[in-house]
């Protein structure tokens, strides 16, 4: 690889030592990286110093506070939450209440738009229940579905079988040499065919935060219904639904320092209501008879059988913890670090990164490949010196093969992390370069 | 580094100079072996005469461990009969389970060197590839 070949980053020449300075200077306060305020609140990261955890875009680590609550709910309120008539089960029910109408807040709706968060599993069940719910309800043969070519396939695979079911073609949008997908690209597939646009806030692989306001826009400007993958972005920007304008949205518990098991859909409060159940059972009706039922209101509709509320109330706990700590706080130091890591990333000749040169559309995640090392080799080397990144196609073939990379590396990095890590990943990388062509 | 390191100079030799990854003239059994999960892909060839094997290469792309793994393979059954290159590929298995025993492990040669995969799941399946290509290739076919 020549160095022209070899991706330019923009502003970042200043963090040389001399220019360290400057950087400082520029308000990046390149010390303040040296040591997390943070991973003593990780019990994980505070008890194994020696790990370099890079893998926080897979699942992150979770604070104290999440994993007492937790242990809380189980010691202090343990029983099934709606069903029953003594305290403790109001208790529970309560919790779970309360942690819906904290998401409702933490996503910019009002305490009164509780009703419209159903709780799941994960972001991939939450896909699931709007493609087969609300998949079946709209979509006619001869329609088109569309979605981005960077979605995750849990964002792909449930739209690929909707589209099968329906007959209706699946439509892709495709970004630019730097991750983005253009308005003209949207306006060139969002067109009156399409009922259904569904898109991954924040890629997993390139990091870019997509327009998914301006496709909601466009959208339903085509009387089409925009559906959000917020995987990625709810760690690590504050969301205000209203202003996206979409009409589903989807997050993990557990990639947002929250549980696992855990996941929220967000939808319009009309289209829930017109939409019929995705599962069945127990706690979902009103009434029923020996051959027929009665849906319950929403939420519970949506929420057949016993909820995790105890992961329901570590998950009120973790946005409380993402809250006092603030995003602009959190944001800054990702931001800086992913700056530090890409800067340094981009010194070693051998590595090759993938996704915008620009730091900051990169939201925590840095692919890259080490120039003729597979990236599980990588991987495994890495962890020999207690560095964790993920390696592979993560979960979106499609992407990789559109970018022609059979495979990659993936660092990614949250507000937890410090300079040390990006200290650990450089040399990680130098060691694997060098068992390759020492 | 910690203990069970695989990338053992034998292994990124093989790695860097496979000398049976080639593509071979009228093999009499082919097969191709792929880890969907990974990307790792062989495709391996043989030439069973008497039953001998009596050439054996693989073209291919993947991680070391994977191409690496079966040169160190394509070498062992090269001139061997069928039953015992049966009988390597068996070992190997075991190996990988962790039940092989000194004995064993000799028998194995450089195979053995991957002996530590054991202990990363994660990569088995790369350190299995050649074997198990090979496997199918003699119960089905040789």
């Amino acid at each position: 690889m020549t160095a022209d070949q070899r991706p330019k980053l923009h502003g970042l020449d200043m963090l040389t030592e001399k220019g360290r300075a400057e950087w400082d200077a520029a308000g990046m306060q390149v010390s303040v990286l040296a040591e997390s305020p943070y991973k003593k609140d990780f019990p994980l990261l505070a008890a194994n110093p020696q790990l370099a955890f890079l893998d926080s875009a897979a699942t992150a680590q979770r604070p104290t506070a999440v994993l007492d609550a937790q242990r809380s709910f189980y010691e202090t309120m343990n029983a099934n939450a709606l069903r029953g008539l003594y305290k403790l089960s109001v208790q529970a029910t309560e919790a779970i209440e309360a942690a819906r109408a904290h998401v409702a807040t933490f996503l910019g709706l009002s305490e009164r738009d509780a009703c419209d968060i159903l709780y799941c599993r994960n972001t991939s069940e939450a896909l699931n229940l709007v493609a087969y719910s609300f998949g079946s309800m709209v979509l006619k043969e001869g329609d088109e579905v569309c979605i981005t070519v960077m979605e995750h396939h849990s964002n792909l695979i449930p739209w690929q079988q909707a589209c099968a079911r329906a007959g209706a073609k699946l439509v892709y949008l495709y970004p630019d040499e730097q991750g983005f997908i253009s308005e003209d690209e949207m306006r060139a597939k969002i067109g009156p065919r399409t009922k259904i646009v569904a898109a991954t806030h924040v890629s997993n692989v390139l990091g870019v935060c997509n327009d998914v306001a301006l496709m909601a826009k466009i959208a339903h400007e085509h009387g089409a219904y925009m559906v959000v993958d917020a995987a990625q972005s709810v760690p690590h920007m504050p969301i205000n639904i209203p202003e996206l304008g979409c009409d589903f949205f989807a997050f993990s518990g557990h990639k947002a320092f929250g549980p696992f098991g855990i996941g929220v859909l967000w939808g319009r409060h009309d289209l829930l209501e017109a939409m019929p159940p995705f599962l069945t059972g127990g706690e979902m009706i009103s009434s029923v008879t020996e051959q027929d039922a009665v849906w319950a209101p929403l939420p519970e509709k949506f929420e057949a059988g016993t909820q995790d509320a105890a992961g329901i109330f570590g998950l009120d706990a973790a946005l409380t913890y993402i809250e006092e700590a603030g995003f602009e706080a959190l944001q800054a130091r990702e931001q800086a670090l992913v700056n530090v890591c890409m800067h340094r990333l981009g010194e070693l000749e051998f590595v090759r990164i993938i996704g915008p040169d620009d730091p900051a559309a990169h939201h925590g995640a840095i692919s890259f490949n080490v120039c003729t090392v597979h990236p599980h080799d990588v991987a495994s080397i890495l962890d020999m010196d207690d560095v964790a990144i993920r390696a592979g196609h993560h979960c979106a073939q499609p992407l990789l093969a559109y970018l022609n990379v059979e495979s990659c590396c993936r660092a990614s990095l949250a507000f937890y992390n410090d300079s040390g890590d990006i200290d650990k990943l450089i040399r990680g990388l130098k060691h694997v370069y060098s068992m390759f062509h020492g | 580094m910690a203990e069970g390191n695989i990338y053992s100079a034998a292994l990124m030799e093989h790695n860097a100079h496979p000398d049976y990854k080639y593509e071979m003239d009228d093999p009499t059994h082919v097969h191709e072996g792929v880890n969907p999960s990974c990307g790792d892909q062989i495709t391996l060839a043989l030439r069973v005469e008497d039953g001998v094997i009596t050439e054996c290469a693989f073209t291919g792309s993947g991680c070391a461990v994977s191409q690496a793994s079966t040169d160190i393979m394509a070498d062992l059954v090269t001139d061997e009969t069928v039953e015992t290159a049966q009988h390597l590929a068996d070992l190997f298995m075991k190996m990988i389970r962790g039940e092989a025993d000194e004995d064993e492990l000799e028998e194995l040669g450089e195979a053995a060197e991957l002996k530590g995969i054991a202990l990363m799941p994660a990569r088995v399946k790369c350190a299995e590839l050649g074997w198990r290509t090979l496997d199918v290739i003699l119960k089905d076919q040789a």
